[in-house]
């Protein structure tokens, strides 16, 4: 049996921490675990977990900031933010049920060491455009504090951002301070049919470009609608563009007629509405990655430039993928109902050259995970440059081994 | 400000290094001339000069590379340079080293409308980005003051800001790309069009590394849709106090304006004398505040605005009812550096950020120091994020004022981070906040930011006496003080 730390202060972290450089012990880093599925599986001599380093200990809604220990569930953080009218503003993705656990589980350490940002990515940055500040503990054993509490700062190099997605392989993130942003009154969506895919897609980059503000932008092909909860959605028959505004009730209603004006009527495409209610529930569904197969064995996540979204599609097309479009192309999901030796590597990363994106296997079988790297391979010098990172910040290797690739 | 001691070995070289440089770059591409070369002594920072061995302008990232890889084996520091608009010596030069300006990358690659996205060379001008794109109603949203003349390169470098990222964020949160050559000449990109990448985010921390961690010789911005219309809101109070809880107000009500300016009383005399804007004079502050989106929205907020201002105490409202009028409202606060310049023989520009419920405290602070040092200050600020630039007034020709404004600036700053707050919220720490740096962060702190330094560069060419008080060499950085056995099995609740 492995141990499980669970520290309850930031010295207890500390102390375990310093153990496992001592012994050169690898630690497995948990938030609440659920996101462990999530990269390459470590191998580790124990558990650290920061579930019991939990609370939020500030919160300025005039000031627009948070600070809150690592281990604090996200929908803790939700709920207060909520009474006051505010939200995190990238619209945190809850991957629990995809990564075949419970919903609701995620702490915001976890949130911000993964880096996930929901549909609202496009118009509104990721985890690591919100983070502000960290305290944490590095691979060297010691406490550091990096960034602030407020919202324009360049003093020093900006750790916050390169902790945010690191995956608790630089240093355990004890506490966090973060930006949040008032939360919209009203929410609206336009559902586009009658076209074809590239059609569908164009729609999304034509509104994107548009001064409509639009805070989210997807492409359901068929098999993706009937998966939704949403009677106008499942009941559509055919593939659907989405487009989301959010602001004041006339604002959003000016937005949505001029949507018809500059991207459905020019392109021939049929329009409905989707209320506030609709739009909320879609929008979850989108964003926890609910339209394609929950239960299909691999699920891979690729970005792309939007424009080579149908490219992307039809790579993997042989593949027979169910399929979901989000960011206005940028983000493709594919879920794959067999699973191919190479886990469908040769069709789905090895066609994005260089620069042109990355493929990240989110959900495969632990053995598979092994083989196939979950994380897009980097190229060498720039690997070279990563492990010269980690090495700087855990020269012993303790902190989540293995997790963002074999040599990390 | 004490610098690194040049090396001696390195001045005695000089003419065989320049030798060796001109054979990687055309000799047009090489500036030895010691008149030629005084053009680079400083940067916006001018109290502080240094005179470089030479500068060199090359026009390929290949060239970038070569030049690179030379002085890094042969131990030759390198500057990057842009612009020069740095206020905070960030492109000082070392007497002992080269100056790398972007001059000659100046061409932007690629202009994508339909992923909205632009591609540059770090020597494009902030404001070409822009454009080179508004004929399609796009823009780049960042646009520091500076903005005419500072270079995309330069903004990556100090994570520049602008009167509008309140709302649309600071460089880092509009660049997709970079390509980054190391010191060693090695070439890498990161990130592209896309969103999101695996690994990582080294692009986040380049940016705002003040030129520490390599020369980035490619940029890929996102650029946006211009909003339907913008509306400007003067709004004048009889106190700072009632300015900075109208703020507080306007932000509580849920409302994000495009951009929200504060300026004391000596900065609105000093910026109407300059550009006429038409702002109250006998307020005790201004309050700029602009709205953007569709017209039926920004209407509606300039009536909220308007009347959350009314309950403050505002004494003066101004509507702006023209693209030109609104522009006349920013005319005096994006002239508010050059106003000042005007009516005090020097200026210190400090950059500190804080918490925005401490506004009133600092600037009575602020006041009492003012007093102390005998030197006035004027104060914009970018009053949406708590960035404060108060602008210090001296004459350096009057012995003593110079040290005496350095000396008061720094009071600023330390009294900013006692209220929560930090050095630096957009002008970088450079050599002028390198030393109140131990202000803000331990010593643990300091060494691990060091360790990222030593990441990219481990023989500590680029940029250096730049951000760190105390440099430290990377071998005794990596070191590990936890030995085997050191410590027991941690004695705590566990499973
Ligand atoms: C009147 C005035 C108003 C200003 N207003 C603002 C404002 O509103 N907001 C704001 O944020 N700043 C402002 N600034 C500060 C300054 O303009 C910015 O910091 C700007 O981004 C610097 O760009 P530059 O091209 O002049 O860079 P430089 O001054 O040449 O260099 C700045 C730093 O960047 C590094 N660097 C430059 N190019 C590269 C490269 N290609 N690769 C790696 N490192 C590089 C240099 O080594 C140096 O450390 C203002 C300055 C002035 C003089």
């Amino acid at each position: 049996m492995r141990e499980v730390f669970e520290p309850t202060s930031l010295d207890e972290l500390e102390q375990v921490v310093r153990w496992a450089v001592a012994e050169e012990a690898p630690l497995e880093v948990i938030g609440r675990g659920s996101k462990r599925g999530l990269g390459r599986p470590v191998d580790a001599r124990a558990e650290l977990r920061l579930a019991r380093m939990s609370g939020i200990d500030m919160y300025e809604p005039d000031e627009l900031v948070m600070s809150a220990a690592a281990g604090t569930p996200l929908i803790e953080i939700e709920a207060m933010l909520a009474e006051r009218h505010q939200e995190l503003a990238f619209e945190p993705a809850d991957y629990g049920v995809v990564l075949g656990g419970p919903a609701n589980l995620q702490s915001i350490g976890g949130v911000f060491a993964c880096n996930l940002a929901g549909p609202r990515r496009i118009k509104a940055g990721a985890a690591r455009d919100h983070i502000l500040g960290v305290q944490c503990v590095t691979g060297h054993g010691e406490t550091i504090k990096a960034g602030g509490r407020v919202m324009k700062n360049v003093t020093g190099y900006d750790l916050p951002k390169l902790l945010a997605g690191s995956y608790g392989t630089l240093a355990v993130m004890s506490r966090i301070t973060f930006k949040v942003l008032p939360a919209a009154t009203d929410r609206a969506t336009l559902l586009l049919s009658g076209g074809d895919m590239t059609k569908l897609l164009t729609a999304l980059r034509r509104a994107m470009g548009s001064s409509c503000e639009v805070s989210a932008a997807a492409v359901l092909p068929e098999r993706a609608t009937a998966r939704s909860a949403v009677p106008e959605v499942a009941g559509a028959g055919r593939a659907l563009a989405a487009l989301r505004v959010e602001g004041t009730a006339t604002s959003v209603g000016y937005r949505l007629d001029a949507l018809m004006r500059v991207v459905a009527r020019p392109a021939g495409l049929e329009a409905i509405r989707l209320g506030a209610d609709a739009t909320r529930r879609l929008w979850r569904e989108i964003r926890d990655v609910r339209l394609v197969d929950a239960l299909a064995p691999l699920l891979w996540r690729v970005t792309c430039a939007p424009t080579d979204a149908a490219a992307v599609a039809a790579r993997a097309a042989p593949l027979d993928p169910e399929i979901l479009f989000d960011w206005s192309g940028g983000l493709v999901w594919l879920a794959l109902g067999h699973v191919p030796a190479d886990a469908g590597c040769g069709q789905i990363r090895a066609g994005l050259a260089p620069g042109a994106g990355h493929a990240t296997l989110v959900r495969a079988p632990e053995e598979l995970r092994r083989i196939v790297p979950p994380m897009h391979p980097e190229p060498v010098l720039l690997e070279g440059l990563t492990r010269r990172v980690k090495q700087g910040f855990d020269p012993k290797g303790v902190l989540n081994p293995g997790r963002l690739a074999a040599a990390i | 400000m004490d610098m690194p001691e040049p090396d001696g070995a390195i001045l005695a070289r000089q003419s065989e290094i320049v030798a060796r440089l001109r054979a990687l770059v055309p000799s047009e591409a090489l500036i030895v001339d010691e008149a030629l070369r005084r053009v680079y002594e400083c940067d916006g920072l001018t109290a502080y000069r240094a005179l470089p061995l030479a500068v060199v302008l090359p026009s390929t990232t290949a060239e970038v590379a070569a030049v690179l890889a030379l002085c890094n084996a042969e131990g030759v520091k390198v500057v990057p340079r842009g612009a020069g608009t740095s206020l905070s010596g960030g492109a000082l030069p070392v007497t002992d080293g080269i100056v790398l300006g972007t001059g000659k990358l100046n061409r932007i690659l690629e202009i994508d409308l339909e992923n909205r996205t632009v591609t540059a060379q770090p020597g494009v001008t902030n404001l070409a980005i822009t454009r080179a794109v508004e004929h399609a109603g796009f823009y780049y949203a960042p646009d520091p003051s500076s903005q005419i003349a500072c270079t995309i390169g330069g903004n990556i470098a100090e994570n520049s800001g602008g009167v509008h990222c309140l709302k649309y964020g600071l460089t880092t949160n509009n660049v997709l790309g970079l390509e980054l050559v190391l010191p060693n000449g090695e070439i890498v990109r990161l990130g592209g069009k896309h969103l999101g990448s695996d690994g990582y985010d080294l692009m986040g921390v380049i940016t705002g590394s003040e030129g520490l961690l390599g020369v980035v010789t490619e940029v890929t911005v996102r650029i946006l849709q211009k909003p339907e219309t913008a509306r400007a809101v003067l709004i004048g109070f009889p106190s700072v106090e009632q300015g900075g809880s109208c703020v507080a107000a306007i932000i509580a009500d849920g409302i994000i304006p495009g951009g929200l300016e504060m300026m004391d009383r000596p900065a609105i005399n000093a910026a109407e004398d300059f550009v006429g804007a038409g702002y109250p004079r006998e307020a005790g502050s201004l309050l700029i505040c602009e709205l953007d989106g569709p017209a039926a929205e920004v209407d509606q907020l300039v009536e909220t605005v308007a009347s959350i201002a009314r309950q403050h105490g505002a004494t003066f409202l101004k509507v702006s009812e023209s693209e030109e009028e609104r522009l006349r409202f920013w005319a005096g606060r994006k002239n508010a550096f050059p106003a000042v310049g005007r009516i005090s023989p020097d200026y210190y520009c400090m950059d500190g950020t804080i918490p925005r419920s401490q506004l009133a405290h600092v600037l009575q602070r602020m006041r009492a120091m003012s007093e102390h040092y005998g030197l006035a200050v004027a104060n914009v600020f970018h009053a949406g994020d708590g960035n404060l630039h108060p602008l210090i007034m001296y004459d350096a020709n009057r012995p003593g004022e110079l040290e005496r404004a350095e000396a008061f600036g720094a009071e600023i700053l330390k009294l900013c981070v006692e209220v929560g707050g930090v050095l630096t919220g957009e002008h970088g720490v450079g050599v002028e906040k390198r030393d109140l740096m131990p202000e803000m962060f331990t010593e643990a702190d300091l060494a691990q930011q060091q360790r990222l330094k030593c990441a990219f560069d481990p023989a500590q060419i680029l940029n250096p006496g730049k951000v760190f008080p105390r440099l430290h060499r990377c071998a005794e950085l990596g070191r590990m003080h936890i030995h085997k056995g050191a410590i027991p099995f941690p004695d705590l609740p566990r499973f």
